[in-house]
């Protein structure tokens, strides 16, 4: 009874990544039980909002989380990933920005309203996303080779675009996706996020959309079999990423209302793999669990907060994510589960053992 | 796989001229002081007429210019149309462009220009390391280097002269700047650039040295943004988090001093001219000034893009004999939002 | 006689998440003994070998090989200790060369001689009768020409215990003859064959001494000449086995007034697998077959009838009126299901669970939008799941976990329940214990006198002798015939397919 429950939560997908939150939390917890403080202020507009570490978490962590649900889509469809999410959200901003500013880096006013430009950026970010799937379902390349494309080429795109400007948005309404709303004191991300995310869990109530990914993830010529069309199943999957990386860049851009296209998110597409990973998902596709997933760009975010502050050196944050992904191999190796099961068989039967004597 | 690198290649080639001769046609709006108002559009098109080398063009000067790419900053942005503007038909020259921010390809193009046989090489490295041998080439075929924005590690008989900002100077007006606001404590939040950048370490070590030798002078935090203003925001929402006090930001660029000003506006911590907390950025791009005429921030550093006025003149004395200095170091300001004007922001924003 | 014997397992016991696959199994093979291993799908068979052979670890028992205890852990250690095996699924790398394939992992040489290692395998390729060359690369060989080249390299290994698992399931007669050739020759040398498989001829034919499983247990061991068919499969069943033969006569034939239509009909259909254009059709409540040597294009056909290759021409009728099907999806549309002959590859998602298996066509039919409730997914997969009495834990394990005769039910189950007008069965029965194969052919003649129309395709001649009513027969790609009525009969069929007359 106790071995089954045992192996039950560990062999459960959200293990891993609850786990490593735990670990997290009873870290920061032992060492400074202030961590989880939050506290109501104002903020220099004179509007309430909350602060802590938590709400740093919650308010940081959302491009990432976002990012994470496309691109879990994009690794069951594909068995591959996305690697130029960076750089199409770099294309994403400077459109927006373009739209929002027209061809005057510096306007009064907003040349269009906020709304059409994330409308324009969410069309932008689509097509990126058709791009790159469009390469990957119709022509079979590789999904890193065909994403290399737009990793290389993005940020001159999104330079192009703005003609090399860095165009400023004067509207400090813009400001408000990134930041807070005045009046509601939890950052407006928190809000995007958990959008996002309904609509992310009625696209999987209400569609097959998850049932046929896995399908061509796990078995693309048994899908096809079925009626199930793979080529444009890993088509949408791209697409749907290219929404995801529209939203983050309205986030990204938002926070500081300009844009610098050569550091704008970079390396994100790397942290948004590696929430995959963490939440338990194969990288070679086929079945997914979205929630891990989203957890795990939770826990990454975690990890950089504490390592902030811990005044770890921002540049050695990679380091620490390697040793993350060095402990995710290893304990998804299958040797080593197998070690851990027995060793926890053993445990059991040597408790029993005692009771009975 | 040859041909899919091949394609991506040719793809990032196509979207590179794009990129230079559109900014070229931005440099008549932006840097509208320089003097150049007869800019052309015609640098991506002129690459192509450098190996033909068919010498109805025996006037001009012929020069090749590697530089790194103008997305890198607004800074490069602003070097690069400065560059641009100078360096045109009108104005004597017959110039060809590379970009990369990586030093083996700067390397590889300062080969093929060597072959086309340019009569000067302009050179802001990538890399200070691994330039002796084709800077050594140059030399035997007669082409006359003359560095720019950043110096390297060779011989300095190679090149002819190095135009260069003195990073550890901007630092030090900075800190002597900041020394003159006569706080009784300094508990600085200090923001560095991308570890081991010239810029970086000039205007981090202006700073170690002050808190090193005084007593009332604490850094509260210091971290890399990687020149990144997300990166910034979320340094001085850790500090901010952590309830730590501090009543000065040290940002090394302006963009993360934005990246930390608006941590502060979340938080609620006033800023700028007369408020809680000291804001200073560098490089001074126009919104960065504007931010100090306004009062929100408190100083700005300056590293001047503007290099071409100074190759030019290095240029005419070489033909006309004569031998320039080894290193120029060029002019730079610190402003402060007491003092700034209007005027300076127009004429030095970038 | 127990100075003869080589392999002895004693008291093996394994247990799985919810199984216990082997309870206190004995099992033991003399030298140069060719000995059957039966059972029913899920009876442990697999389970057995796969513990010999170091796949997985036993919970409990003893393996004595010459008398000696020997610890298995992983398959290199049985492959040391001269315990070969040919699985029934091929696990051989399709992308390398068939030289390589037969080579790879064993050379204790750092540096491969690849003249040498070509000119050895073609060699022993041509001694064994392969059609196969070395450097040819293995995927470019047919299914039964890999399973070969698998028993070659197993044969090369110098063995003294050979596992053949299923060997013959995609073989011919010749070349199951030719294989009985070798064992004949490899038992004659000392070696011990433990051979594993559904056949009972086959059984009958080489075989020395019959070891029977039944639900993870041990029902004995038997001389082969104690033990007559019947018998055997009574012991398999563990119920005496009602009747083999005529199932066809049980089942009224469908009798509705629209019995004649054609309700398919084909007419110079053909696609890009490099069949010759045919003609087809078949009738409401109709059971019909294509048969044909192995390689002769019947798979083929109903592939294109399905549009699961890519048609290249032909017209298509469906109840007399022209329709255009070109991918399986209209194929659905059109009420046509087919479940296909290689399960592994085309058939399951081994990832999903036994529902989401269950409902996948259904669910693709009725559209991206409208996906079934939690309720009624697993309605539909419990009265399947009983109907067909597939062996699982629940409706929720992964297909893969399950054994190949219940991942074939769960497959069938996902088309019966798309309640197709017309069913294409090709080689449902392959690799399927005695017992389910006669409750699929009487399946398939229960869903005809509903009004179905199916066909079916089987190596087993009689085994379509006992459900098709008609049969098209195939040669080269091409149809070369068709039988009906008093022409069904085992020597017409051959003849057929001989031809030459």
């Amino acid at each position: 009874m106790e071995k089954s429950l045992f192996k039950k939560i560990t062999g459960n997908q959200m293990f891993i990544p609850l786990m490593a939150l735990l670990l997290l939390v009873v870290i920061n917890l032992v060492v400074d039980p202030g961590f989880f403080k939050v506290t109501l202020g104002t903020n220099n507009a004179g509007n309430p909002v909350l602060s802590g570490y938590l709400i740093t978490i919650l308010d940081y962590g959302s491009e990432l989380a976002i990012l994470a649900i496309g691109m879990t889509l994009v690794t069951a469809a594909s068995g591959g990933q996305d690697i130029s999410v960076g750089a199409t959200i770099a294309i994403c901003g400077s459109v927006m920005l373009r739209v929002l500013c027209g061809t005057n880096p510096r306007p009064d006013a907003i040349q269009a309203p906020i709304l059409v430009a994330f409308l324009v950026a969410c069309v932008v970010g689509m097509l990126c996303g058709a791009f790159n799937g469009a390469l990957v379902s119709f022509f079979k390349i590789q999904p890193m080779i065909a994403t290399l494309i737009l990793f290389t080429a993005g940020r001159s795109i999104a330079a192009w675009v703005n003609n090399n400007m860095l165009p400023i948005v004067p509207d400090p309404k813009f400001a408000y996706f990134g930041g807070f709303i005045p009046g509601i004191p939890v950052p407006t991300t928190v809000f995007i996020v958990i959008i996002c995310i309904v609509i992310t869990i009625l696209l999987l109530k209400f569609t097959n959309l998850g049932l046929y990914t896995q399908a061509v993830g796990i078995n693309e010529k048994s899908a096809r079999l079925n009626g199930i069309n793979p080529t444009f199943m890993k088509f949408l999957a791209f697409v749907i990423l290219g929404l995801c990386v529209a939203v983050a860049a309205l986030i990204k851009v938002s926070r500081i209302s300009t844009i610098n296209y050569s550091v704008i998110a970079k390396d994100i597409e790397m942290d948004a793999i590696l929430a995959v990973a963490l939440g338990g998902n194969s990288l070679s596709g086929g079945k997914f669990n979205m929630w891990a997933s989203i957890v795990g760009a939770y826990v990454i975010q975690f990890l950089t907060t504490t390592l902030y502050k811990f005044s770890v050196r921002s540049d050695a944050l990679a380091a620490y994510k390697a040793v993350v992904v060095i402990l995710l191999v290893v304990f998804s190796a299958p040797k080593v589960r197998e070690a851990v099961g027995s060793f926890a068989k053993k445990l059991t039967s040597k408790n029993a053992l005692k009771e009975e004597a | 796989m040859k041909k899919v690198l091949a394609v991506i290649m040719a793809s990032i080639m196509a979207f590179g001229l794009v990129a230079c001769s559109s900014s070229g046609s931005t440099t008549t709006a932006g840097a509208g002081g320089s003097s150049a108002a007869n800019n052309d559009a015609g640098n991506g098109g002129d690459d192509g007429g450098n190996g033909g080398g068919g010498s109805s063009s025996g006037e001009l000067i012929k020069v090749g210019i590697i530089n790194n790419d103008p997305n890198e900053s607004g800074y490069r942005t602003a070097n690069d149309a400065d560059l641009q503007a100078m360096f045109t038909k009108e104005n004597g020259y017959d110039a060809s462009f590379f970009y990369s921010l990586k030093n083996d390809e700067q390397i590889q193009q300062a080969q093929t220009f060597i072959q086309n046989e340019v009569d000067y090489l302009l050179l802001s490295a990538a890399d200070v390391a691994g330039w002796d041998t084709v800077l050594q080439d140059a030399k035997d075929a007669g082409v006359k280097v003359i560095l720019f924005d950043r110096t390297i590690d060779a011989d300095p008989s190679l090149y002819e002269a190095s135009i260069v900002s003195d990073m550890a100077k901007e630092g030090q007006t900075a800190v002597e700047w900041l020394a003159g606001q006569n706080l009784s404590e300094y508990n600085i939040i200090h923001i560095q650039g991308a570890m081991g950048s010239a810029a970086q370490q000039g205007r981090s070590g202006a700073l170690e040295e002050k808190v090193n030798a005084e007593a009332n002078w604490n850094i509260v935090m210091q971290q890399t943004g990687g020149w990144s203003a997300s990166d910034a925001q979320q340094i001085v929402q850790s500090v901010i988090d952590s309830g730590a006090s501090f009543n000065v930001i040290y940002a090394e660029n302006d963009d993360m001093a934005k990246g930390a000003v608006a941590a502060l506006d979340a938080a609620g911590i006033s800023h700028g001219v007369g408020k809680d907390v000291i804001i200073m950025g560098f490089d001074c791009n126009k919104w960065a000034l504007e931010e100090l005429l306004k009062q929100n921030w408190n100083y700005d550093g300056q590293c001047n893009p503007f290099q071409a006025s100074y190759i030019d003149a290095i240029i005419k004395d070489i033909e006309a004999g004569k031998t320039p200095e080894k290193t120029i170091i060029m002019e730079e300001k610190g402003f402060d939002a007491a003092t700034i004007k209007q005027e300076d922001v127009d004429k030095y924003g970038i | 006689m127990e100075n003869n014997r080589m392999l002895e397992m004693r008291g093996i016991d394994k247990s799985f998440p919810g199984v216990r696959a082997l309870q206190k199994v004995d099992f033991s093979l003399n030298k140069g003994e060719i000995h059957a291993l039966m059972g029913e799908n899920g009876a442990g068979k697999s389970t057995l070998i796969k513990v010999l052979t170091g796949v997985y670890s036993k919970d409990s028992g003893v393996i004595r090989l010459d008398g000696k205890e020997v610890q298995i852990h992983s398959p290199q250690d049985a492959q040391n200790l001269g315990i070969s095996t040919v699985y029934q699924e091929i696990t051989l790398c399709p992308n390398l060369t068939v030289a390589e394939n037969m080579y790879i992992g064993r050379g204790k040489a750092k540096i491969t001689n690849w003249r040498k290692m070509n000119a050895d395998a073609d060699a022993l390729l041509s001694k064994l009768d392969i059609p196969a060359k070395a450097t040819q690369q293995l995927a470019s060989c047919s299914i039964a020409v890999q399973q070969m080249v698998a028993i070659a390299r197993a044969v090369d290994m110098e063995c003294k215990v050979l596992i053949l698992d299923e060997p013959t399931s995609s073989l011919d007669e010749q070349e199951v003859e030719k294989l009985f050739g070798l064992m004949r020759d490899l038992k004659a040398t000392g070696v011990g064959i433990i051979f594993v498989t559904h056949f009972l001829d086959q059984v009958y034919e080489v075989c020395d001494k019959i070891t029977v499983l039944r639900d993870g247990q041990l029902v004995g061991e038997y001389e082969i000449a104690d033990l007559p068919r019947v018998k055997l499969v009574a012991k398999m069943l563990g119920k005496e086995m009602d009747d083999l033969s005529d199932i066809k006569g049980e089942m009224e034939p469908y009798q509705g007034k629209d019995a004649d239509e054609k309700i398919y009909e084909a007419s110079q259909l053909f696609s890009n697998a490099g069949i010759k254009p045919f003609d087809f059709f078949i009738r409401k409540g109709e059971v019909n077959g294509f048969t044909g040597l192995l390689g002769s294009g019947r798979s083929e056909c109903v592939r294109a009838i399905f549009g699961a290759d890519r048609v290249l021409g032909g017209t298509v009728k469906r109840n007399g009126k022209e329709v255009k099907i070109r991918t399986p999806r209209a194929a659905m549309k059109n009420g046509i299901a087919y479940l296909p002959e290689d399960r592994k590859n085309d058939g399951i998602i081994g990832d999903l669970s036994v529902r989401e298996n269950i409902i996948l066509a259904l669910q693709v039919l009725k559209g991206f939008f409208k996906p079934f409730s939690k309720a009624q997914a697993n309605a539909f997969a419990e009265e399947y799941i009983k109907k067909l009495s597939i062996k699982t834990a629940s409706a929720d394990t992964p297909i893969k976990s399950l054994s190949g005769g219940n991942q074939q039910k769960v497959i069938l189950a996902r088309w019966l329940l798309m309640h197709p007008e017309y069913l294409i069965l090709d080689e449902p029965t392959r690799g399927i214990d005695v017992g389910t194969k006669v409750d699929i052919q009487k399946l398939v003649l229960e869903l005809a006198s509903e009004g179905m129309s199916v066909t079916f395709i089987s190596s087993e001649t009689d085994e379509m002798l006992r459900t098709c009513s008609r049969m098209v027969v195939m040669r080269d790609r091409k149809v070369v015939g068709e039988l009906s009525g008093e022409d069904l009969t085992q020597s017409k069929i051959m003849s057929t397919i001989a031809g030459g007359e």
